[in-house]
């Protein structure tokens, strides 16, 4: 795929599959249900880069990320990490691996233990993995980490519950920091969070990507956020990735039928260019996970939908300008968007 | 009509908190068992119930070396003597002439400490084995669960009378028989409030920054155990104390010259027409330690109000 | 011509263990059948208490004053009898989350012809028919077998569609939407809002929009108000609100806020400091710690001013002339 001295890719997702098996029916007559949360999904990663990823909900982005860190299990498929494949290692040594690959949840309080002071909970990697540090250093470490989130440092034996949602996130983000990792990933980082808080976490976020060179993958449901943060963008959708393409490319001319639904459907604040938004053209509702449709998963909504795609999987293949989609009709559709006033933005 | 102010002339000031904060100290955290500690004492009855037991503990502790009497001793002159401040049996004496007051209070000395002993005794294996069973989960759980199960369903007078058999009626063997049967409704209570605990996203976070199960059992699901354990003890002292009791009842419970209330109400019961005092003020003992820590408990888990913290 | 709605004054506090937190400190607007007026603002902006308290729907705890004139009546004046035959059948509420604001237990059937008949005295066959209809305007498809369905056996976006629909059954004046479309992906809220934007143009509905969504608001409403720690910092026509800001609130608003027809790495000017603790606010101007534009005057508490056009302000910036 890429020229021998092309710099290689930090991590590589290939073909990864997460299925939960229910089981539904009483003693005589059961059936199994299997949900295919993750369909083979694979893309790459490189050093330093940001990989957004966006979908709506039921589309698996995040089990996706939870697959990737190993917290759980995958049914198939290979994640590797610096050349090291993460779903083939023992439950020990997966956790030694934690140390670099690090997440930031979606909940800011929920993922702060009550009865912990914000100095243990960001300490806490730091005491597992090295334990044989000093008291003296571990705080030195722990309040350096405070300041670089932007909380102040003397606030160290305050518990969860007195900080507000943004700084919560903070904390979860210094937590996250502290062993410095070399790829972290975000799981709706912002989505709890008030809008003024927001652009605050983002700015965060982008200034420590590139302060500390770290990998990011970013996953939101917001589009407007996922454009100011990523290089690169991979749209899900029931389990299956869409399309993987440069942010720029994504929202002005995306390849995907879906992609260019999204982004029809994110109302624009400014009265001019909202009152003109076109309908996203998407009919029906979303399948259920369990009954995913045949062919392209897709096909049930799409407005270009031809006989094809109701048979044949389309695969994810990669288009002249290095972008990734996975449609039947890719070549010959324009999906350009066009938004009153968007011109030279 | 107001005019449009001219925003670039008005200076944007520097907000950076860093500045504001230089040379300030640790700012002291409110833990959220500081804020239960104050929710509780707002609660009138708990405090109230508190205080009592608080004197009844001394009482019992310090009241027979204070008192003239002996437990056992047998004051042939007023048997079955009504309460009266001259004779100095101020709680009247029994059949045999021994002093209520300070048999009261030595069976005090025994039901509280059947009550706490066996209480320590099923909530140190109670959460260590709930938690277990709740973290670890799949077989681990499923086998665990299925020996309490088992033993749940043992008829526990048939294990007891059968231990006393076995090993006489010791002490000792009341602790260890009723705190082996209670540990099991902890463990139960223990295992479900480790379930939803272990989905709770904090401890998923503990998992992906790398930390040891058994670090994370410790650390992160105990803790916020704490809470619904302590109310479940508070509630279960009680429990244990009329478990004893009613042992005693059924000539099952400490030996004489030992006593317990549960003994005592039931030598009481005997003689209620003739010396209803031997009655009345053990069950009245028993009776208020027993609403008291009811109201301890319901106020504990008022305090530790789950809306709040988990 | 006198206004559908009229607020006056509204403030609602509320008596916690804490002290008395003053949920919304006096707000007052206007409201003509067929207006879409917003209300926009973040957490502790007092924005849903305000119209649970129109609503009579406050907490135990809760304690609101003002007027609420509807077509010339005072809503906070009545009885909860009284305010029981406005509530649903001339001014209906949909909230948040679909999930529980319908009865898991009831099939929608019986939820949606419940509220009809008994605002409208329709029988049991009028009232159905009339609800398949609403159903059929909210696009669900398959209506007549779909009524007899349970909550759980629609998704989130249908749910919601459910709620607008029992929302306007009754063809009320006024819809109050409490972030109706927050809890859903975003192409089911493109649909939802166009949903609202046809039912307003069609039956001249008035509609109240509570939310924190700007892009929402550009889209369908025509006038904002925008709230901050309990008080109205800002009111205008969604124009002057979005193209001329003149409270550093709503200015900080918009630059926060990431727009998809943003350049790629745009910077986005956040707000500084946290959210309102209206337990501890600062004194003179709430947002005076955050506000970028601080000085002296600011320590005296600023008044809404008419900045011209019906454009109001509460900032010492615009200076009386």
């Amino acid at each position: 795929m890429s020229a021998p001295d092309a710099p290689r890719p930090v991590l590589r997702v290939q073909d990864l599959a997460v299925h939960y098996q229910l089981r539904e029916g009483g003693l005589l007559h059961s059936r199994i249900h299997t949900l295919k949360a993750v369909d083979g999904v694979s893309f790459d990663l490189m050093a330093g880069e940001s990989l957004g990823v966006v979908g709506e909900s039921g589309c698996g982005k995040s089990t996706l990320a939870r697959a990737i860190l190993g917290l759980i299990r995958p049914v198939r498929g290979r994640v590797l990490w610096l050349g090291e494949d993460l779903t083939l290692l023992e439950d020990e040594d997966l956790r030694k691996k934690r140390k670099e690959l690090q997440i930031v949840f979606q909940d800011p309080l929920a993922s702060l233990n009550p009865r912990m002071t914000v100095g243990d909970i960001i300490a806490e990697p730091l005491k597992t993995f090295f334990p044989k540090f000093a008291r003296v250093q571990v705080e030195e470490r722990v309040r350096g980490m405070m300041k670089m989130v932007g909380l102040l440092p003397n606030q160290i034996n305050r518990y969860p519950h007195e900080f507000s949602g943004g700084q919560c996130q903070r904390i979860g983000i210094a937590r996250a920091l502290v062993l410095n990792p070399k790829l972290i990933i975000c799981d709706e980082p912002v989505s709890a969070l008030d809008v003024s808080i927001q652009a605050q976490i983002i700015a965060l976020l982008r200034d420590l990507q590139k302060k500390l060179q770290l990998s990011l993958i970013f996953i939101a449901h917001d589009l407007a956020v996922v454009k100011h943060i990523s290089h690169r963008v991979m749209v899900m959708y029931l389990g299956k990735a869409m399309e993987i393409a440069q942010r720029q490319a994504l929202y002005r001319k995306p390849l995907h039928p879906y992609t260019s639904a999204l982004v029809k459907a994110v109302p624009i604040p400014d009265p001019r260019i909202a009152r003109e938004q076109a309908d996203t053209g998407l009919t029906g509702d979303m399948p259920s996970p369990f009954n995913p449709p045949t062919g392209c998963v897709f096909h049930t909504r799409c407005p270009y939908v031809v006989k094809r795609c109701k048979l044949d999987v389309p695969a994810l293949r990669r288009m002249e300008n290095g972008d990734w989609v996975a449609c039947h009709r890719a070549e010959e559709l324009d999906l350009t968007i066009r938004l009153a006033g968007h011109g030279a933005g | 009509m107001t005019k449009k102010a001219d925003i670039s002339i008005v200076e944007e000031r520097s907000l950076d908190p860093f500045e504001a904060a230089m040379g300030l100290g640790d700012v002291k955290g409110r833990s959220p068992w500081e804020d239960a500690w104050h929710r509780l004492l707002k609660n009138r009855a708990a405090v109230i119930s508190a205080m009592v037991m608080a004197g009844m503990l001394l009482l019992v502790i310090t009241g027979p070396w204070v008192l003239p009497w002996e437990a056992d001793f047998t004051d042939w002159d007023h048997t079955s003597a009504p309460p009266s401040l001259e004779t100095g049996h101020w709680f009247g004496t029994d059949a045999v002439g021994r002093d209520i007051l300070v048999r009261t209070l030595e069976g005090g000395r025994i039901s509280l400490l059947v009550g706490l002993v066996a209480t320590l005794v099923s909530l140190l294996i109670g959460v260590t084995y709930g938690s277990i069973a709740g973290f670890y989960g799949g077989m681990t759980d499923r086998v665990m669960m299925r020996i309490v199960d088992i033993i749940y369903a043992l008829p526990f007078m048939f294990f007891v009378i059968l231990l006393m058999v076995v090993f006489g009626r010791n002490i000792i063997l009341i602790f260890v028989a009723i705190g082996a049967v209670n540990w099991l409704d902890m463990a139960r209570i223990v295992r479900g409030q480790t379930l939803s605990l272990k989905n709770m996203e904090f401890v998923e976070a503990a998992e992906a920054c790398g930390v040891r199960r058994m670090d994370i059992i410790r650390r992160h699901i105990v803790p916020n155990l704490l809470g619904v354990v302590m109310v479940y003890v508070t509630l279960t002292i009680p429990q244990v104390i009329l478990v004893e009791s009613f042992l005693s009842f059924l000539g099952l419970g400490v030996q004489e010259p030992m006593s317990s209330w549960g003994a005592l109400v039931n030598d009481g019961a005997q003689d209620m027409e003739s010396a209803p005092w031997t009655l009345i003020f053990p069950a009245f003992f028993l009776s208020v330690t027993l609403y008291c820590f009811n109201y301890i408990g319901d106020g504990l888990r008022d305090a530790l109000d789950p809306k709040d913290r988990l | 011509m006198s206004a559908l709605l009229e607020v006056k004054d509204l403030r609602v506090s509320f008596d916690t263990p804490e002290g008395e937190v003053h949920a919304v400190s006096g707000i007052e607007f206007r409201l003509d059948a067929g207006d879409a007026l917003a209300i926009v603002g973040e957490s502790g902006s007092g924005k849903t208490q305000s119209m649970m308290a129109l609503m009579g729907l406050l907490a135990e705890n809760g304690h609101a004053s003002g007027q609420a004139l509807y077509k010339g009546q005072d809503l906070m004046e009545m009885t909860a009898h009284e305010l029981n035959r406005h509530r649903g059948r001339d001014i209906a509420m949909i909230f948040q989350d679909p999930m529980t604001s319908l009865n898991p237990y009831m099939n929608i059937e019986k939820q949606m012809t419940e509220v009809v008949m008994h605002h409208q005295g329709l029988h049991h066959r009028e009232a159905r028919a009339h609800a398949i209809e609403m159903l059929r305007a909210v696009r669900i498809p398959d209506p007549e077998q779909r009524i007899r369905q349970y909550p759980h056996e629609f998704s989130g976006g249908m749910r919601q569609r459910v709620m607008v629909a029992m929302g306007l059954l009754c063809e009320p004046d006024i819809l109050i939407a409490d972030e109706p479309t927050t809890a859903l992906d975003v192409t089911v809220q493109a649909q939802i809002t166009q949903l609202m934007a046809e039912l307003r143009r069609q039956s001249n509905t008035a509609i109240v929009l509570i939310t924190h969504d700007l892009g929402v608001v550009a889209g369908l409403c025509d006038r904002v108000l925008v709230m901050y720690a309990g008080e109205v910092v800002e009111y205008g026509t969604v124009d002057q609100i979005y193209y001329e800001p003149r409270h550093p609130y709503t200015r900080g608003l918009l630059d926060s806020v990431p727009r998809l027809d943003h350049v790629e790495d745009q910077e986005l000017h956040a707000i500084p400091g946290n959210p309102p603790n209206l337990l501890a606010l600062p004194s003179g101007c709430n947002f005076r710690e955050r506000c970028v534009h601080a000085f002296d005057a600011c320590h005296q508490k600023p008044a809404l001013r008419d900045v011209g056009d019906g454009h109001f302000s509460r900032c010492h910036l615009d200076q009386e002339a």
